[in-house]
């Protein structure tokens, strides 16, 4: 199986800092990728450099046959790499709907002409927002403003509006960050079904080992900036160096700082 | 396309327009001028809703202004729909020169920086003899594709043609704020992130936002230096862009009609309030703001909306 995210040596140092060194992987087509480490570990160094975020220091990223290695990020994006966030990045102001307006509106539209010639509310667009709203299920908030939304709400729409562009790669900081223990599985079960039906590649950051254990096909686990292990989830989550430093699920941790 | 609101808007301007000549002559050009300055307005309107505030529209204005009077006076011409699109594309090319840079900037940035700019216009134009200086010069009544009105028929055809262009403006910003680039603006606003991650340059997009506002300030430069006859370097000083700012907050920026009443309703004020206290009237027109801002925070326009709001909650 050919990859559809290829990533080579990987670098970035801030200052004397290295916040991600020697990455080096290949991600198959429509695979479930959970990334779990100790904060500061180089998770999210990692997807912000994927994301055009933050420009790599060295080494390089494709996305099929084309090297995107410090591109901006909106023409990341428009190439297929999406995104959500660990703190939900949504429009505050506007309703759930109109808030997927404007996502499917702002993906759909290529150009400045086109933005200026076709209206936001088109049929398209609102076709494209409804359905999200029913995939994500979300249709009970979808006259509520987005800033009086539950904090669960709050990232299934930021992950819809994520989606919304049609992407092949989708990356999730922390999707279940700031939900209660009891929804976490609740969310992750509506956000697994929803991209599985799009047969999207997805890459999500989790601190929670259960959940990753349930919806991950894959697990990168970082430390120190790079990665320590990296396969299936039984075998990744049973490696030594992974449940001492990162899961904390052996006695010796005790007094560890990481843990 | 033809909703409620713009079939309203097309009855005023008729009515508007079909009352004019019954009117007395000191209201037709208060009328005049208010239009003109709303359409500066109308652009304020623009960049406010995606959270810009400029305080340096006067930039466009006088470039408006100016060039319909430098045309008029050294190029000698006279026509007025010539010269009025001339001014507008000459201050729409501006902005497109200074949005390279504005167009980075954010917040009390960007009110300062577009604030030095239009300071920038207002010292050369203070100090070029061949600019008029500080007294500015005189611009010659115009001709309307040939017709040449003098007296109460001049104040008449100006007052017609301020209208007419407000409400192809009002009609094609309408139109605007339903585009995918035009409704984007709280989005702008509230999450600039976001946008970006959804492939969209912020930075285009506001850059767009200040050509078309620089187009309608040019507009209404050009406008206003034919109704007043006259045009001098105070109308790039920021009392002026101050002015403007003043006039959206009075008018709020939620509908475009807003600009228009908000504006007409600047002038009255202002004009009654010289009027009674010559010596305080700014007294008076500051105390309008104060109200305005305490108990309409979302200004005249707001008050449209709560009455057609109403009776739709009632039913």
């Amino acid at each position: 199986m050919t990859a559809i995210l290829s990533v080579r040596d990987l670098e970035k140092t801030f200052g004397s800092i290295v916040a991600a060194r020697d990455i080096t992987l290949d991600v198959p087509a429509q695979q479930t990728v959970g990334i779990i480490g100790a904060n500061g570990a180089g998770k999210t160094t990692f997807i912000n450099m994927i994301t055009g975020h933050l420009r790599p220091t060295k080494g390089t990223i494709r996305l099929e046959d084309r090297d995107i290695t410090g591109w901006p990020s909106r023409e990341i994006t428009r190439l297929g790499i999406s995104r959500s966030f660990q703190v939900a990045q949504i429009f505050p102001s506007l309703t759930v709907f109109e808030n997927m307006c404007a996502a499917a509106a702002a993906a759909g539209s290529n150009g400045a002409f086109a933005r200026v010639l076709t209206p936001l509310k088109s049929p398209a667009t609102i076709r494209e927002a409804d359905a999200s709203i029913e995939l994500f299920r979300i249709a009970a908030y979808r006259h509520a403003l987005a800033s009086t939304l539950p904090q669960g709400i709050r990232k299934l729409l930021d992950i819809a509006m994520a989606v919304v562009g049609s992407p092949r790669v989708l990356l999730l900081d922390e999707p279940t960050s700031g939900i209660s223990v009891e929804e976490k599985f609740v969310v992750m079960d509506v956000v697994m079904s929803a991209l599985k039906s799009r047969k999207l590649t997805v890459l999500f950051v989790e601190h929670d080992m259960e959940i990753v254990a349930r919806f991950a096909d894959r697990v990168l686990a970082f430390y120190d900036g790079t990665v320590i292990a990296d396969g299936a989830p039984a075998a990744a989550l049973a490696d030594r160096r992974v449940q001492t430093l990162i899961s904390g699920t052996k006695p010796e941790r005790e007094g560890h700082p990481h843990a | 396309m033809w909703s409620r609101a713009n079939l309203f808007g097309a009855l005023a301007f008729i009515a508007v327009a079909a009352a004019a000549p019954a009117l007395p002559a000191w209201l037709v050009s208060l009328a005049t001028i208010a239009f003109a300055n709303a359409l500066v307005v109308l652009g304020l309107v623009i960049l406010w809703r995606a959270g810009l505030v400029p305080f340096g529209q006067a930039l466009f204005y006088a470039t408006g202004a100016y060039a319909v009077a430098l045309l008029s006076r050294y190029a000698g011409w006279r026509d007025v729909f010539l010269l009025v699109a001339v001014g507008a594309a000459a201050a729409g090319m501006v902005a497109f020169l200074v949005g390279f840079l504005l167009a980075r900037y954010r917040d009390i940035f960007f009110a300062m920086l577009s604030l030095a700019m239009s300071m920038i216009l207002y010292g050369v134009l203070v100090k070029t003899e061949t600019l008029g200086s500080t007294d500015g010069f005189h611009v010659e009544s115009g001709t309307f594709l040939g017709y040449e009105p003098h007296g109460r028929a001049l104040n008449l055809a100006l007052f017609w043609l301020v209208l007419g262009l407000s409400a192809v403006s009002a009609f094609l910003i309408t139109l605007y704020f339903r585009t995918v680039a035009g409704a984007l603006a709280m989005p702008v606003r509230d999450n600039e992130i976001r946008l970006e991650f959804l492939g969209i340059s912020v930075t285009r997009l506001i850059h767009l936002k200040l050509v078309i506002s620089g187009i309608l300030a040019g507009l209404g430069g050009a406008l206003a230096a034919l109704a007043v006859a006259h045009v001098d370097p105070n109308m790039a000083y920021w009392t002026t862009s101050g002015g403007f700012v003043f006039v959206t907050i009075l008018a709020g920026v939620g509908s475009v009609a807003a600009a228009f009443v908000g504006s007409l309703v600047f002038e009255l004020l202002r004009s009654i309030a010289i009027d009674l206290l010559p010596g305080f009237w700014q007294l008076i027109l500051g105390s309008a703001l104060l109200l305005t801002i305490l108990f309409l925070p979302e200004g005249l326009g707001s008050l449209f909306y709560r009455l057609r709001r109403a009776p739709e909650q009632g039913s």
